[in-house]
């Protein structure tokens, strides 16, 4: 943590909501925002005084992000007491993300956890009483970052992580025995053996990257199954969570003829419904395939949505039991997918007929239950927060492991370089004291993630695995 | 007989007690040096050899600062070599084999010849402390000699007790008596104690031997030296070492002689270091090793005397003797010694300061092994810090401490009183982070002018650094504003393997290239005429060669080591108190409260102390 460079973070809370302030910290600030934001006054943000309001598109080259509001404040006169530019951009997850990225690549760091806090500490914003609450909130965040960061790769990705980096120092290790006892009788690091490490983590820190909440989840929206026989009000659940937001993002024709997908945004995070036929046990071949597909898209999905007629449930009494195996199946062939039941129309049904029906349908392992009215709203906003839930719990474990922290995306990329160097490095056959600062740096950058510290493990490791001494 | 006070008195002539003696000698202060045996000064107890893979780096740096170890390593040496040649010159490390007998004379005699200096021989018993501050010395004739400060350099003397096989007896080195009453005496004082142990090979009959069946060991074709002085030259003829290998045999003698071993049955109970094992250990540890590394190393230029080095034990003497007969050449070994381990009494470095000067008795300072290292050359330097700061003291001057990136004496010295250590301590280069800065070559550019300032690097040392520096500088700089044309530069670079140039371009480009060399440029016009006319030497060519290949790494490490001093600037307040910081994990707390350290830097390397911790600190200091 080192005082004289430019940080940026989100400001307010993460996730989204009506807009959100970035904020940019440091000497630099008012320089590195000036060029990014053309004013509708036509005037350089550089020349404009202090405690002024201005409003402009940010652009990244030709591109527009967004028309924003952007505060100036000179130092010491701002919260850190350093130059300080405030964005009030729309509050889309996905706007966000770019405008960060845009402001890091043009010259601005990531700003660590409670830093902005600790600059204006620093800078004497704030009374020495405060300074345990300062401390309090740093140390907590760190430890936050570092659990977030480690939950949100489960799903094999912290596994990978913490070998790869193992291994990584394994073969530092290597280096380093054969540069300090290079007069013993030991063996030396593979330089092959080495180069494909070097390759496996370059594959997994990419997929890691790619993975960015910005490249992926957000721009691309959630998968959620819709899983329904016809005419059981989907098109009318879809339309009651679009009303609601007034915001539909695309519409996608499907990719086979009875397959419509509709993105929506809750809360900034789009979700992308995927219509398929119900799962009902039927002798009819075209049906049965029709079930067949069913499940290949649930598959795909992230979230599974099993929606059902409530007025069919009390009239044929038969339907309740097979709705309950078909239950049974999707939990038992996707045990970790969330999955909501939504039982719709429940408009139409007597008290008395809602709580048989919640019984009976609450005690299904791992699923959770929503009773709605899709033509009434009832319901509606109650299946937006579960929705919204299982991102925010970081519930949606699947392949495409999800980097949602700015942060650790850029110690993932600063740690790339690294490896990319070291690569270049062995492909010169460089000699291994060379190698080894890159690779001292990765195993930098892996910990500023995992929150592990390298101090002295290198000899450590040394001394415990190998002969050496005369 | 003695009724002057001395500024400094170093007790012990090892390694350590002697640099520090020259050191403070030398910067003016009057000094005094306590031995228990003035013919053993500069004894090499192990073996005879100085400097090595990150130790020659340390030798370089004590002989940039005007110490004596490089000088003396020069005009005793019977075998010098340049270690790690094929990496980067970070890496690259100067050894010589010594002449054990001719290493100890020359220290002696460099000694006698030190102004400000004088001698007497008797064992310290005890120091005079009055009011938390050390005044003096008792010997253990009773004598009281006064002083305004005290180096201990005691070695492996402190209640040293000496195990070969289940017997053992009190010394301090193989036929020498141990010292005691110095370690309860700082314990009375507060000291915190502990116990190590280290060991030693058997040395034996050099005529008993049969080379022939051994590898010879030459030394390099072109041999250097240590000291950037021109005062002493590079050898003009050595001698060779030998090497051999134990075997599954061997191993299985040794293992008879297990259940006597001191190692094993629980007599030894101090820790030895893990890079230096005895070979009982190493068949112990590694049991799928069939064979191990053995050199034959000759003491001197005249003696038969050899040492074994790798074959360290502390088994019965019989058991090694039977062992050593097994190995190929040695099938009618005569011993003259045998190996043994010693334990010894150290305190804990964390009760240091960064001069070197104990936190608790103020002008009492600790070198060497008392502080839990091993290895002549980390002694020495030590003694050389710790004899500095002593006179500098006395003198109401400012202290003398090196950073981490300034030189391998930093890194050690901050390492010692910031992480403490349990086993013996060592260089190693990885130890350092910025090692592509600590360097052989360039140890006078990062130390001589700071020495010389303090009156301790002589003139002449200044004057040969600022050339080598001054010259090389120019040499790059004719190399960035000279080209060559392709088709002059294109057959060197052909037979080198290096794409070919399509029209001209600087000679520091092409330099610049992984697989072009020094011996390459100079094929080029006008660059001979250059070296000629400038008058460079080997060393110039070298320093200017390092100076372009290597910039890049050096400008990464550089701007990595600039972050470091960031932190470094930011000053603790003396016995702040962590205990009320919550914030901060307990672990952290415990050792910071512990170790005081003196910048946020230091605080930082403690291990258990988190970056989260660091930012909470910085959160305390921000005021």
């Amino acid at each position: 943590m080192i005082i004289n460079d430019s940080i940026v973070a989100l400001a307010t809370p993460s996730g989204a909501g009506a807009i959100a302030v970035i904020r940019v910290s440091g000497p630099d600030a008012i320089t590195i925002v000036s060029p990014l934001f053309k004013a509708k006054s036509k005037k350089s943000l550089k020349d404009q005084p202090t405690h002024t309001l201005h409003l402009g598109n940010l652009v990244d080259g030709e591109r527009i992000l967004d028309e924003v509001l952007v505060s100036i404040f000179h130092g010491p006169k701002s919260y850190t007491g350093e130059n300080t530019i405030e964005i009030s951009c729309h509050g889309s997850q996905y706007i966000q993300q770019e405008i960060i990225q845009l402001l890091i690549r043009h010259g601005a760091r990531s700003a660590e956890a409670g830093e902005f806090t600790l600059r204006a500490f620093l800078n004497g914003k704030m009374d020495l009483s405060q300074a345990e609450a300062v401390a309090d909130l740093i140390s907590s965040e760190n430890q936050a970052s570092h659990q977030m960061a480690m939950q949100q790769m489960r799903g094999g990705f912290s596994n990978e992580i913490q070998k790869l980096r193992q291994e990584l120092l394994n073969f530092a290790s290597l280096i380093e025995l054969e540069l300090d006892f290079a007069e013993e009788d030991v063996e030396f690091a593979n330089r092959d053996e080495f180069k494909s490490l070097v390759s496996r983590i370059q594959q997994v820190l990419k997929k890691l990257i790619d993975s960015f909440a910005v490249g992926n989840v957000l721009k691309n929206g959630i998968p959620v199954a819709i899983v329904g026989e016809p005419n059981v009000g989907k098109s009318t659940l879809l339309n009651a969570l679009l009303n609601e937001e007034r915001a539909i993002v695309s519409d996608i024709a499907g990719t086979t003829r009875d397959t419509i997908e509709d993105e929506i945004s809750i809360g900034g995070i789009g979700f992308r419904f995927i219509d398929t036929a119900g799962i009902r046990e039927t002798e009819d071949i075209i049906e049965g395939l029709g079930i067949k597909k069913t499940f290949e898209k649930i598959s795909q999905a992230q979230v599974v949505v099993y929606l059902v007629d409530s007025s069919k449930l009390s009239s044929e009494s038969d339907r309740l039991h097979e709705v309950h195996v078909e239950l049974e199946k999707i939990k038992n062939q996707f045990p970790l997918k969330p999955l909501v039941i939504v039982v719709n129309k429940i408009d139409q049904l007597s008290e008395a007929d809602i709580e048989r029906l919640r019984n009976s349908l609450s005690d299904i392992n791992g699923a959770s239950l929503q009773l709605l009215s899709a033509k009434n709203g009832i319901g509606v906003e109650e299946l937006k927060s579960k929705l919204l839930e299982f991102v925010s719990t970081g519930e949606l474990r699947n392949n495409n492991t999800i980097v949602t922290n700015s942060r650790h995306y850029n110690s993932l990329l600063s740690a790339l370089e690294d490896i990319n160097n070291v690569q270049q490095g062995l492909n010169n056959n460089l000699s291994g004291d060379l190698l080894a600062i890159d690779i001292r740096e990765a195993l930098h950058h892996f910990g500023e993630i995992t929150g592990e510290i390298t101090n002295d493990d290198l000899l450590g490791n040394i001394f415990a695995n190998f002969c050496i001494g005369k | 007989m003695f009724d002057k006070e001395y500024d400094v008195i170093v007790v012990g002539a090892g390694h350590a007690g002697s640099e520090a003696a020259a050191a403070s000698a030398n910067l003016g202060a009057s000094t005094l040096l306590v031995t228990m045996n003035l013919q053993n000064i500069a004894q090499m107890s192990c073996n005879p050899a100085m400097g090595g893979i990150a130790k020659g780096q340390i030798v370089r740096e004590i002989d940039a600062l005007g110490g004596y170890s490089g000088l003396v390593s020069d005009t005793s040496a019977i075998q010098f070599k340049m270690l790690n040649k094929s990496k980067g010159p970070a890496m690259w490390s100067p050894r010589v084999q010594s002449d054990r007998m001719m290493f100890a004379e020359h220290w002696r005699l460099r000694l006698e010849q030190t102004p400000n200096l004088d001698f007497y021989q008797e064992m310290v018993a005890g120091l005079i402390v009055e009011g938390g501050r050390v005044a003096g010395v008792r010997t253990s004739l009773g004598l009281e000699i006064r002083s305004k400060s005290v180096v201990l350099t005691n070695g492996t003397f402190l209640n040293g007790l000496i195990h070969i096989g289940d017997k053992n007896f009190g010394g301090g080195r193989s036929g020498e008596r141990a010292a005691t009453g110095i370690t309860e005496e700082l314990l009375d004082l507060g000291f915190e104690a502990g116990r190590m142990k280290t060991g030693t090979p058997p040395r034996v009959d050099g005529r008993s031997l049969d080379y022939s069946k051994m590898v010879e060991q030459p030394g390099d074709e072109v041999p250097s030296k240590f000291s950037y002085l021109d005062e002493t030259k590079p050898l003009s003829k050595q001698r060779s070492c030998y090497m051999t290998y134990t075997s599954n045999e061997v191993h299985e003698i040794l293992k008879e002689g297990f259940d006597r071993s001191p190692m094993f049955n629980g007599r030894i109970k101090s820790l030895g270091p893990r890079y230096c094992p005895s070979i009982e250990d190493k068949i112990n540890r590694f049991a799928d090793k069939d064979r191990h590394q053995l050199f034959v190393e000759p003491e001197g230029w005249n003696t038969v005397e050899v040492y074994v080095n790798g074959f360290s034990t502390s088994l019965p003497e019989d058991v090694q003797f039977k062992a050593l007969r097994s190995v190929s050449g040695f099938e009618n070994v005569k011993f003259f010694r045998p190996g043994y381990a010693i334990e010894y009494d150290y305190f804990p470095p964390t009760q240091l300061k960064h001069t070197l000067e104990t936190k608790l008795v103020e002008g009492l300072y600790f070198a060497g092994q008392i502080n839990g290292t091993t290895g002549y050359e980390e002694a020495a330097s030590q003694g050389l810090m710790a004899g500095m700061n002593a006179a500098l003291k006395v003198q109401e001057k400012d202290a003398f401490t090196l950073k981490r990136d300034e030189a391998y004496i930093g890194v050690l010295v901050d390492d010692l009183i910031t992480k403490g250590t349990e086993e013996p301590y060592r260089m190693f280069t990885s130890r350092a982070e910025y090692r592509t800065l600590l360097r052989q070559d360039n140890a006078d550019f990062r130390l001589t002018e700071k020495s010389f300032k303090l009156g301790l690097a002589s003139e002449k040392r200044m004057r040969k650094m600022e050339e080598k520096k001054e010259k090389s500088l120019n040499f790059v700089e004719f190399l960035k504003d000279t080209s060559v044309s392709h088709e002059e530069a294109n057959p060197i670079l052909e037979a080198k393997n290096s794409s070919l140039m399509k029209q001209n371009d600087k000679i520091f480009k092409i330099f610049s290239r992984p697989n072009i060399t020094m011996e390459d440029v100079k094929g080029f016009s006008g660059v001979e005429e250059y070296i000629a006319e400038n008058g460079l030497n080997v060393e110039m060519l070298e320093q200017t060669e390092i100076q372009i290949k290597y910039s890049g790494y050096i400008d990464k490490e550089k701007n990595n080591a600039d972050k470091l001093h960031r932190l470094e600037d930011i000053k603790i307040p003396k016995n702040f108190n962590y205990s009320n910081i919550k914030s901060m994990s307990f672990e952290a707390r415990e050792k910071l409260n512990k170790i005081q350290p003196v910048t946020v830097s230091q605080a930082s390397r403690i291990s258990g102390v988190s970056p989260s911790d660091i930012s909470v600190l910085l959160v305390y200091m921000g005021r």
